[in-house]
């Protein structure tokens, strides 16, 4: 009894303790793929992270008493996993926003940034300011405030947005020649700078300024109001200045900031953009992003079967170094994901052989159905019963009259249903092109459940979209393949 | 008359067997020849050989001008000559599912012979009146009975107007009143010149309609003569053909009671 009694002791004692040491850590959210200065994986000790927001992160955890602890997550998702409960803050240069403000707790400004303007050396006369690039393609990381700063200027001067999924590609990018601009936080351009060498300059003058925040729940008022306290104090103290000096992003501006805040007793930041726009204003952008969703879908599909076609009849038909490797080609297609192939088409190419970007989501996505539509039309080809073949050679038709006029017509029944899935399947695949900068119909929908700060909405929007986009589709099949079987 | 086609010591090797031994065969214009024998003897493996769907050991087939020779089988484009001299309706008809009985007889004029459509559809729908299915030229082979089908089949085998018409099995699968009228169709089709031969088992049809029977054991021809050979049979091989001919009537006789 006195051991069952201990026991029982033991445990409730050993979970008070976890319990307690849970709620000393604080778990703070940020996106180790951002990189330095930001956060990045410690070069020595890659399961260890290091930048400024590290160095933030540590100082609010020790003002409070507690241990920090890092909860990796995508950057465009930090705010909705703070809401989630993922983490207690997000702390990764988490931009400043009416959207932001309207939906959850935000710190004060702790850093200010600079949208800059990156363009080809050979460019910087030319264009030193925004309204300079009309017609041409500027790039930036999607769901940011530059790609906002964008989109406006898109209605005002017809500048072309280019949305990243990264901040590396959008300079390598400047260099080759696919786009004309980078416009991101002044952070971001200078690192890239060193990064490359040269090849593009920063132009001096911002083209906005914004401020980094750290980012709770909505219902943690209460710890955003000890964090604010913690992080004045810092400023004050100077803390935050060396360490913002120690990661080379210390300048005037921050100086004149940290004495605005100081001087200030609201920590609420003044915001001087516009307010979050109503659902109707989305629309249209939707509507042209399910647009690019369909026309890329359907030329991929229409790559894809011609691919398919050629892949099968040399399989079918061609010498055997011909079958080994078209099966060589449809095996390695099949076993890697179509990311990889997109990413080594638009990225892994670009020495060699630069394709604009929704060309390069045509073919990667069109190859990539092509090898399974081969294998589709090459079974079904092989499904034609043989007297039919013979009774088709025995009226003088040559072979290639035979796969025209006979075993081709009749494979193609078959395969309709397959292939009408793969379409419906390919539709929503295509939502995979974003990664190269392609704004189709879910990037879009990202993009405004970002702005808004919910995903409700968008998300509806968008499943309708794909369902009126697929549905139509799957019963001009039916019917055919209807048609066709009493045929 | 010279004959329209003549075999010669005819060797034919299926997978290790040597199912045709030697066969010698002719068939003048104007004359229906039916090959005979049991099933599985080699009848349609004669028949296909004639139409180089099926490689010969050893031998010889001249089919009017076009010799084939024994060995792999030639590419399709060395066979073109051959491809308008013989038409071939397989036992089971072996329609494109996908034409229309008049697509189905156009196909080998336009596409293989290169004639122009309104031509060709002219002489489909000629031929197909011939063989008493004019009124089923739009029909989908789906929607034909198996006598319609057939007589398609036999439209579309005539359709390159070929001198040598070779069938298999053509009573196979037809009613007694149906091979009455086959019968008489392949009559008329022998009246215009043609040579036809057909692989069958059925005695009475062949009693009826041909002009000569070759009868085949063992891969060879073991008796050939004037139909009448039929009444006195004069080798093992014709009698018991003739004795599960009759079998074969009394059966389906049976199953009609």
């Amino acid at each position: 009894m006195r051991i069952v009694l201990g026991a029982v002791a033991f445990v409730c004692s050993a979970v008070t303790a976890l319990r307690a040491q849970r709620v000393a850590a604080l778990r703070w959210g940020g996106d180790a793929e951002g990189g330095a200065p930001f956060v990045e994986a410690s070069p020595g000790d890659p399961t260890r992270v290091r930048g400024f927001d590290v160095d933030i992160a540590n100082m609010i955890a020790r003002g409070l008493g507690r241990d920090a602890r890092f909860v990796q997550v995508a950057w465009a998702s930090i705010p909705a996993s703070v809401e989630r409960g993922d983490f207690d803050i997000g702390l990764s240069g988490v931009e400043d926003g009416p959207a932001l403000r309207s939906r959850h707790a935000v710190t004060l400004p702790y850093f200010e940034f600079r949208e800059v303007l990156a363009v080809r050396a050979a460019d910087s006369a030319r264009f030193r300011r925004l309204g300079d690039l009309a017609g041409r393609r500027v790039a930036t990381l999607g769901s940011t405030r530059a790609y906002d700063i964008l989109t406006a200027e898109q209605r005002r001067t017809g500048v072309v947005p280019v949305s990243y999924d990264d901040d590396v590609h959008p300079y390598t990018d400047l260099v080759n020649g696919r786009v004309d601009a980078v416009l991101l936080d002044h952070i971001i351009a200078e690192r890239s700078l060193r990064r490359s060498g040269g090849g593009f300059v920063i132009v001096a003058a911002p083209v906005a300024t914004g401020h980094y925040v750290g980012v709770l729940a909505r219902s943690n008022a209460a710890l955003r109001d000890s964090v604010d306290a913690i992080l004045r104090a810092r400023m004050a103290d100077r803390s935050l200045e060396r360490t913002f000096r120690a990661w080379g992003v210390w300048d005037d501006a921050q100086a004149r900031h940290f004495g605005r805040i100081l001087g200030d007793t609201t920590s609420a930041a003044r915001v001087t953009s516009d307010a979050p726009r109503s659902v109707a204003a989305y629309v249209p952008a939707l509507l042209r992003a399910a647009l690019v969703t369909l026309s890329l879908s359907a030329l991929a599909m229409l790559l894809a079967v011609a691919a398919g076609a050629v892949i099968a009849a040399g399989r079918v038909y061609g010498p055997r170094i011909l079958r080994v490797a078209l099966t060589g080609y449809v095996e390695v297609v099949r076993g890697t994901p179509v990311l990889l192939q997109l990413f080594v088409l638009y990225y892994g190419l670009a020495s060699v052989m630069r394709l604009p970007a929704f060309a390069a989501a045509v073919i990667g996505l069109g190859l990539n159905y092509g090898a399974y539509e081969s294998e589709i039309y090459r079974s079904a080809l092989e499904a034609i019963s043989r007297s039919q073949l013979e009774a088709a050679r025995t009226l003088g038709l040559s072979e290639l009259q035979i796969l025209r006029l006979v075993r081709g017509p009749q494979a193609l029944r078959l395969a309709l249903a397959p292939m009408t899935n793969d379409f419906v399947a390919l539709l929503k695949d295509s939502s995979l092109v974003s990664v190269i900068t392609v704004v189709e119909l879910t990037k879009q929908t990202a993009i405004y459940a970002t702005n808004i700060g919910s995903w409700v909405v968008p998300g509806i929007l968008c499943a309708a979209i794909y369902l009126a986009l697929s549905l139509p589709l799957a019963r001009v099949a039916r019917r055919l393949e209807r048609r066709w079987t009493i045929a | 008359m010279t004959s329209a086609l003549v075999i010669r010591d005819l060797r034919v090797r299926l997978g290790a067997r040597d199912i045709v031994q030697g066969l010698n065969l002719d068939v003048a214009p104007g004359e229906i020849c039916a090959l005979m024998g049991v099933s599985g003897v080699g009848k349609s493996t004669v028949l296909r050989t004639l139409v180089a769907l099926q490689p010969f050991t050893a031998g010889s087939i001249n089919i009017g001008d076009v010799a084939l020779r024994a060995g792999p089988l030639p590419r399709e484009r060395a066979l073109r000559a051959l491809r308008g001299r013989v038409g071939l309706v397989f036992q089971a008809p072996s329609l494109f599912p996908h034409m229309t009985a008049l697509e189905n007889v156009m196909l080998a004029p336009i596409h293989a012979l290169g004639a122009t459509r309104p031509e060709v559809e002219r002489s489909a729908r000629a031929l197909l009146a011939q063989l008493g299915v004019a009124s089923r030229a739009d029909a989908f082979p789906h929607q034909l009975s198996g006598g319609e089908a057939q007589r398609v089949a036999i439209a579309r085998a005539l359709a390159p107007n070929p001198s040598v018409l070779l069938m298999d099995e053509p009573t196979a699968a037809l009613d007694p009143a149906r091979r009455g009228s086959l019968g008489r169709t392949l009559r008329d089709l022998a009246a215009s010149g043609r040579a036809i031969l057909i692989a069958t088992h059925d005695v009475e049809f062949a009693s009826a309609y041909a002009d000569r029977v070759a009868v085949l054991a063992d891969g060879v021809i073991v008796e050939a003569g004037p139909v009448a050979l039929l009444a006195r049979p004069s080798h093992d091989a014709t009698r018991e053909l003739l004795r599960f001919g009759s079998d074969d009537r009394e059966s389906s006789a049976a199953r009609r009671l």
